[in-house]
């Protein structure tokens, strides 16, 4: 029987799905997530299934319905807060950051926030400066909080899953252009851990480190080196916090040469931890300064040609490696 | 809207004698806690800082009289009487103020933090606004798993100046849910007088959502008790949420460290409110002239409190740290 492919999209709603169905206790809250299924209409069908009281439409006011997501985390339930677009997570800060992060910790152990935001990242989909950012960094910075960045349909079910699961509060990262990317996903129940790198392909040349939007621009990359005869290795972390820093030192190490990839921004990002994390753990197996290559220090432009140039692609990609290897 | 006033013969029968007795001795409690928070802290016992409730204690009792042990509370910065109220004891308390292994928060949360589940205390919160989310969350969770529990989210009228406020007294009213929203308005945000940052009026920002609201007197433990058992009973037979503001007086400044007030309140202005608005004093009036105690019985209800907060300072001093090695732990469940 050939392998059931699933979208990125039909992933995550399928994931939703079990998981309402396993554990009452589950809900979700955001802005047109009931009927309207969302923008991208990753939840359609979900309000049919669970009814109006588990799949809540709220107003327009993420600060809160995020906080009410809290406290229902806090006294019994799992909520789910649905934050359209990665860019609004800004009006979540305090509710996320000073709140949920904190609450376990700051009890002694006493209080816990089993709750997951989704949300999304990612640029070139013409939406300009206010609906294209990648904000992830902001969130793996704060203790208490654990950042999930699936790359592929499979990933996506298995990992939403496990953050629905754990007793803490995790942000679900979802990249809007992956929306409709297509993998195999097996139709039963599976979860993967949160903090475990997959190696979504080997080489022995160069090591890729690349999360969530970067890790298909990553593989497109390694298949043009390859016809170059560079044996490209693409790393994927899946989750920013917990990291799993073994999985990319030993790498590096092996390759000694990386390229980390990350959508967002370069300067105090997440290509900065992972590029620190190896100069630490791999310093002098490498042949070569660890190189970084992020979203452009610009707001995202809304001109195609401007917002073109500010991802690397699998053509800046492909020529970084290159330089990189004297080829 | 509605304006609640203690009635003459509110009160009476044994059992309320008894409630009225426990409603003193409540106030009574908070006041020489915070006398000895000031104490810990003016000799330098205390690290951090000490926001004391002293002179608002008829709100945090009131209210939480009215109150099941099952039922949440959200707390803010000046948090000592809402957890004394709702049954916290007060050597775990003084722990956790200290920093202390013993304290609520195994010493990590501090006197702005105190949380504790067995007295549904969801926790006190150092951001001004912080846990209006968190109350009305609890109480959609409440909602939804049918459990009966009501959520009372406790806040100054600085409050009124964060906009998650009026997000979630919408979410609140849409949903009816079972959380009651007490404005305490002490008149000051911090150094500045509430009529210098509130514009309009405050109840009619509950009415604007349509939220069924109240203004009491906030000295008066009778008549917010009174107010509060009408609004938890509605909340809990699911016709949901209030807004209840309490008019009441802050004693003290800001913090402890806030001497110097002239700037901007008088000390006339404080001593009147201390020797004719006292909540504790009115209260023992009340009880005095209605019979319900005299004041040999009022005085030993003041010596068990100083005796009690006096053993439970005592046992705070004497514990321990933690350890250095729990520094990172509880971070994540």
């Amino acid at each position: 029987m050939p392998e059931r492919e699933l979208t990125f999209a039909q992933a995550v709603r399928e994931a939703l799905a079990e998981e309402m169905r396993r554990d009452s206790r589950v809900c979700i809250f955001g802005e047109d997530v009931a009927e309207a299924g969302t923008p991208f209409k990753v939840l359609s069908g979900l309000v049919e299934e669970f009814g109006a009281e588990r799949v809540v439409d709220t107003p327009i006011s993420e600060a809160g319905f995020t906080g009410v997501g809290v406290g229902a985390a806090m006294t019994g339930l799992r909520p789910v807060v649905d934050i359209m677009f990665g860019d609004f997570l800004t009006l979540t800060m305090d509710q996320m950051v000073n709140q949920a992060a904190k609450a376990h910790y700051m009890s002694g152990g006493h209080w816990r926030v089993p709750m997951v935001m989704r949300t999304t990242l990612g640029a070139t989909r013409r939406s300009a400066a206010q609906h294209s950012q990648s904000l992830h960094a902001w969130f793996s910075h704060v203790p208490g909080l654990k950042v999930v960045l699936p790359s592929t349909p499979y990933d996506a079910k298995g990992l939403l899953k496990t953050a629905i699961r754990d007793e803490n509060p995790v942000i679900f990262f979802e990249d809007k252009m992956m929306y409709k990317l297509k993998g195999p996903v097996p139709a039963e129940d599976y979860t993967i851990p949160l903090g475990v790198a997959d190696v979504k392909r080997k080489g022995d040349d160069i090591t890729l480190v690349a999360t969530s939007s970067m890790v298909q621009v990553a593989l497109g990359a390694a298949s043009m080196l390859e016809k170059e005869g560079i044996s490209a290795e693409v790393v994927d972390p899946r989750t920013t916090w917990p990291l799993d820093e073994k999985t990319i030192i030993e790498s590096a190490k092996k390759t000694s040469r990386v390229i980390v990839l990350d959508e967002g921004y370069g300067r105090y990002g997440v290509t900065a931890e992972l590029a620190a994390v190896i100069a630490e753990g791999a310093f002098y197996d490498l042949d070569a300064p660890v190189k970084r290559m992020g979203a452009m220090h610009v707001p995202i432009p809304f001109s195609p040609p401007l917002e073109d140039v500010t991802v690397p692609t699998e053509q800046t990609v492909t020529e970084a490696a290159r330089q990189m290897c004297n080829k | 809207m509605t304006t609640a006033t203690s009635k003459p013969e509110a009160g009476r029968g044994a059992a309320a004698e008894n409630r009225w007795m426990r409603a003193y001795r409540q106030m009574v409690r908070i006041r020489l806690f915070e006398e000895q928070v000031n104490e810990l802290y003016t000799r330098a016992l205390m690290p951090g800082l000490a926001h004391l409730y002293s002179g608002q204690e008829a709100v945090a009792v009131g209210i939480c009289e009215a109150l099941h042990i099952g039922d949440y509370i959200t707390s803010t910065h000046r948090g000592h009487g809402h957890c004394l109220a709702k049954g916290a004891s007060p050597d775990r308390m003084f722990a956790e103020l200290l920093g202390k292994e013993a304290g609520y928060c195994r010493g990590k949360g501090g006197s702005m933090h105190i949380a504790d589940p067995a007295t549904g205390n969801l926790g006190a919160n150092a951001i001004v606004g912080g846990s209006v989310g968190i109350a009305t969350g609890a109480a959609f969770a409440s909602k939804r798993l049918g459990n009966g529990r009501v959520a009372v989210c406790f806040f100054g009228e600085g409050a009124l100046g964060q906009g998650s406020l009026y997000e979630v007294m919408n979410l609140a009213q849409l949903w009816k849910l079972p959380v009651i929203y007490v404005c305490e308005n002490n008149l000051y945000n911090e150094y500045t007088h509430f009529s210098e940052t509130t514009a309009g009026t405050i109840l009619g920002r509950a009415a604007a959502f349509g939220l069924e609201s109240a203004l009491v007197d906030g000295q008066d433990v009778r008549a917010v008790d009174e107010v509060a058992a009408r609004l938890v009973q509605r909340a809990r037979a699911g016709d949901g949420p209030a807004f209840l503001q309490a008019d009441t007086y802050r004693y003290s400044g800001h913090h402890v460290g806030d001497i110097n007030r002239e700037y901007y309140r008088t000390k006339q202005e404080e001593q009147h409110w201390k020797t004719e608005r006292d909540p504790i004093k009115q209260h023992a009036n009340w009880l005095l002239t209605q019979g319900h105690a005299d004041a040999a019985a009022l005085d030993q209800i003041t010596s068990e409190a100083r005796a009690e907060m006096e053993a439970a300072v005592k046992f705070a001093i004497a514990a321990p740290y933690p350890s250095v090695d729990q520094v990172e732990q509880d971070v994540y469940a």
